[in-house]
């Protein structure tokens, strides 16, 4: 098999993979019944699913291109650093607001019983 | 084939933009909102990532970036405003 061929099956693959990868972090954004467990899918899903593309991309341009290419994973990797830390963030602010999780309770009641 | 799965993963990807903005319309607190945002910004820049993966250019990751870095600012901004009431203390 060519090398040309195979890359390209390669990079089809990641390419679905990673809108299948988003498309679930949106639905558990969307499904889950609070607000701590909707955290979970963006969070993780929808990240994979953008370094699976970014990974694509830069496979693609690596063959196509004069070059190797590997600015893509710069984006990569800010995302990476950049997710946990808003997801901290906003666990936190809902924290601070006191959100109820899905079994009615609340961070009060999580305090009184430990 | 990569034209077909490209269009396939544009379908998935716009799918998940439309349910992300279900969230923001319908969120019931306002944090859930701003998570919701913060989806729709990262989703837009993987879409734009792969327009420019269609299109065979390298032209569209310098926007793709800057749309990373305003969704990271304002999901910070916007946290660190409903946990202290304020942005630069």
């Amino acid at each position: 098999m060519d090398i040309a061929v195979l890359m390209e099956w390669i990079v089809a693959g990641l390419v679905v993979a990673g809108g299948a990868f988003s498309l679930i972090g949106s639905l558990g954004l969307v499904r889950m019944p609070d607000f701590f467990t909707r955290l979970h899918g963006p969070s993780k899903a929808t990240t994979i699913g953008m370094g699976s593309i970014l990974l694509a991309s830069a496979l693609y341009m690596s063959v196509r291109g004069p070059g190797l290419s590997l600015h893509e994973f710069m984006i990569s990797l800010f995302i990476v650093i950049t997710t946990p830390v808003a997801s901290h963030l906003l666990g936190k602010a809902a924290r601070h607001r006191r959100l109820p999780g899905s079994a009615g309770w609340t961070d009060g009641d999580q305090a009184r019983n430990r | 084939m990569l034209s077909l799965a490209i269009d396939v993963a544009f379908a998935l990807l716009g799918l998940s933009l439309a349910l992300t903005l279900l969230r923001v319309l319908r969120g019931p607190d306002v944090v859930d909102r701003i998570l919701a945002l913060d989806t729709l910004y990262v989703n837009s820049a993987t879409m734009l990532v792969l327009y420019g993966l269609d299109l065979g250019t390298g032209r569209y990751y310098e926007a793709a970036l800057l749309i990373a870095m305003l969704g990271f600012i304002t999901t910070v901004v916007l946290s660190k405003f409903l946990t202290r009431g304020d942005v630069i203390e």
